[in-house]
């Protein structure tokens, strides 16, 4: 698996942020045709990952966010998402859906979204340091220009 | 973003746009506001001029659900897009019985 084209992005970690990330994702891979779906499922899932970001990993403060993406010769989109913020204690527990320690009005559904608008959902994470969220996602209707 | 409308004790509030942890507090702030003052009979959540959600969407209506039933209101959610379909069948909404 050869990655053949790949971004980086980094911003601050205000809400207004989350519509720039979540559309810079999905023009960054407009590239692979997606279909309508694909692409409101990617975009779901980035907003979800990013919400979190801003919402948990920097509850009190202003950090920032870093989002890679690749995109593999087998029409593989790899996205992450990474924050520099408080960590995740209990991953297994933050996974569980309807959980939250949010006392806004969030649903709980931040990683259930993430599972089930993408393939593959990989959390790292270590408290004071921070988390890693990566995404995979391969995209079927494709005809790809690697040039 | 979201305008009001209350007609017949029915309160509706027509969604526009993009729905996401940062637009939902505006939008929860004046539906709160309009059903506090006019306690209608029955909320509607219009969904017909919506382009995309996240679950903050998902809490905006389970937040919603939670407000009109304190006052012994009826929420319905109505004129879901195809495209929102996915996200409001995962959260299980459709159990609460306000989908139309």
């Amino acid at each position: 698996m050869n990655i053949i084209n790949e971004m980086n992005l980094s911003f601050e970690s205000k809400s207004s942020n989350e519509s720039f990330a979540r559309s810079a994702v999905s023009a960054f891979v407009l590239c692979l045709d997606p279909t309508i779906a694909e692409l409101a499922d990617i975009k779901t899932a980035v907003s979800e990952a990013v919400t979190n970001c801003i919402v948990h990993a920097y509850p009190d403060t202003i950090g920032t966010v870093y989002i890679n993406v690749k995109i593999t010769d087998q029409n593989k989109i790899i996205i992450k998402i990474r924050d520099k913020g408080v960590g995740i204690e209990n991953i297994k527990q933050a996974m569980e859906p309807l959980f939250t320690t949010s006392s806004d009005e969030r649903a709980g559904l931040g990683f259930a979204v993430m599972q089930s608008f993408t393939d593959n959902v990989k959390v790292r994470s270590k408290a004071g340091t921070g988390t890693t969220v990566t995404m995979e996602k391969t995209l079927y209707r494709t005809n790809y220009d690697k040039r | 973003m979201v305008e009001t409308k209350f007609c017949d004790n029915v309160l509706t509030a027509k969604l526009y746009g993009e729905i996401d942890h940062h637009k939902a507090p505006s939008i929860r702030q004046k539906i709160d506001g309009q059903t506090e003052s006019l306690r209608p009979k029955e909320l509607h959540l219009d969904f017909s001029g919506v382009s995309f959600m996240d679950s903050s969407g998902i809490g905006l209506i389970m937040g919603r659900y939670r407000q009109v039933s304190l006052i012994g209101g009826k929420l319905k959610v109505i004129n879901v897009p195809k495209s929102l379909q996915k996200i409001i069948s995962l959260s299980g909404i459709d159990s609460l019985g306000v989908l139309k």
